[in-house]
């Protein structure tokens, strides 16, 4: 479960940017295609926040659609799996352009 | 001291599920914008790795697939088959033993053994720790068997110049769609023990198709890593890549 390590490296990235500062809100952005699930994310939270800076504070996953552009006909797209074929004409030729990033955005802290 | 959430009678704390439950003081609270990919640490170490695999003129592969696939029988093979060609040298993953580093040292080729305890995948720090104990000045090739797991290592950039996927013939033809992030993330897929498909339902036209929905300039090779055949196209490969 990798999502472990991703939540130690969010845990990290706080800390190294609240200025010793308790913080209380954490906000992360995670792509739809990035192969990361959620609620996994959610249950390692708990335990990697306790006893840091970030202990108690607020998990928020936004979701980042997955966009994909097709190579054959151009067409730009949704895509939910990284195997769906283009919705215009059926190739697998497609390019993404978004929902694979996984990024710390923003935190609160308390001042 | 509140009661639901313990605190000390700061003010402006706020929790997880404590709606309704409201604090009477404010902290004022600030905003820090950070934009940070979750992953950069392991990314910049990955660069380091790469770049100083550069500088040395090696040519670094990373060996993903489910348990089973043969990734040490091949390497095994490999090793002997290309050692009199090149210098090579081995990082092997596992959550625990040494078993395959011993296989793998029988070779007498240089291995250095990385246990995960219980991590499912090996990052570039690791990865960056364990070059330590090569003579960098004097390799062609290294050789990272990951963690057997088609899930997690797909995530992590060692440093490789190329992941390059093994599947067996004794799984299931649609591994490529059940784990599209390895496959899609993979520049060459071995499709393993194929001297067994005389005995198997296994599809190998349907498992390239849907290798190819995933990752539609993925590089497929045929190969059995027992009987020899066709490694001499998995060896070609190789020696082209050692060109670029």
């Amino acid at each position: 479960m990798h999502e472990m390590a991703l939540t130690q490296g969010i845990v990290d990235i706080c800390e190294q940017n609240a200025g010793g500062h308790p913080i209380t809100t954490v906000v992360v952005s995670i792509g739809a295609l990035s192969g990361v699930v959620p609620e996994a994310l959610e249950f390692c939270f708990e335990a990697c926040s306790a006893g840091t800076l970030l202990e108690g504070a607020r998990l928020r996953i936004e979701l980042v659609p997955g966009r994909a552009c097709c190579q054959e006909c151009q067409s730009e797209q949704p895509m939910e799996r990284l195997f769906d074929p283009c919705s215009q004409c059926g190739s697998f030729l497609m390019q993404i352009i978004s929902g694979q990033d996984m990024r710390v955005r923003e935190i609160e802290v308390e001042d | 001291m509140c009661t639901t959430c313990g605190c000390s009678s700061t003010p402006g704390h706020h929790h997880h599920g404590d709606e309704g439950h409201s604090h009477e003081h404010h902290h004022p609270l600030k905003k820090i914008v950070i934009e940070e990919d979750i992953l950069a640490k392991n990314n910049r170490l990955a660069a380091f790795n790469r770049a100083l695999f550069k500088e040395k003129n090696i040519l670094v592969l990373n060996l993903v697939s489910s348990p089973g696939s043969g990734k040490t029988t091949l390497l095994e093979r490999t090793l002997r088959d290309l050692s009199p060609r090149y210098r090579c040298a081995v990082i092997e993953g596992d959550q625990q033993t040494d078993n395959d580093a011993r296989r793998i040292a029988a070779t007498g080729v240089p291995v250095k053994q990385i246990n995960t305890g219980a991590g499912c995948h090996l990052d570039a720090h690791m990865v960056m720790h364990a070059t330590e104990s090569f003579d960098l000045d004097n390799l062609d090739i290294l050789f990272i068997e990951n963690v057997g797991n088609l899930v997690c290592p797909a995530a992590f950039d060692l440093g490789e110049a190329h992941k390059v996927v093994v599947l067996s013939v004794t799984e299931g033809e649609d591994k490529p769609l059940k784990y599209p992030q390895m496959f899609h993330n993979s520049d060459l897929m071995l499709l393993n023990k194929v001297d067994l498909l005389p005995h198997l339902t296994f599809d190998v036209a349907q498992c390239k198709e849907y290798a190819a929905r995933v990752s539609h300039d993925l590089r497929i090779l045929e190969v059995s890593a027992s009987t020899g055949q066709g490694l001499d196209d998995w060896y070609g490969w190789l020696e082209q890549e050692l060109g670029k």
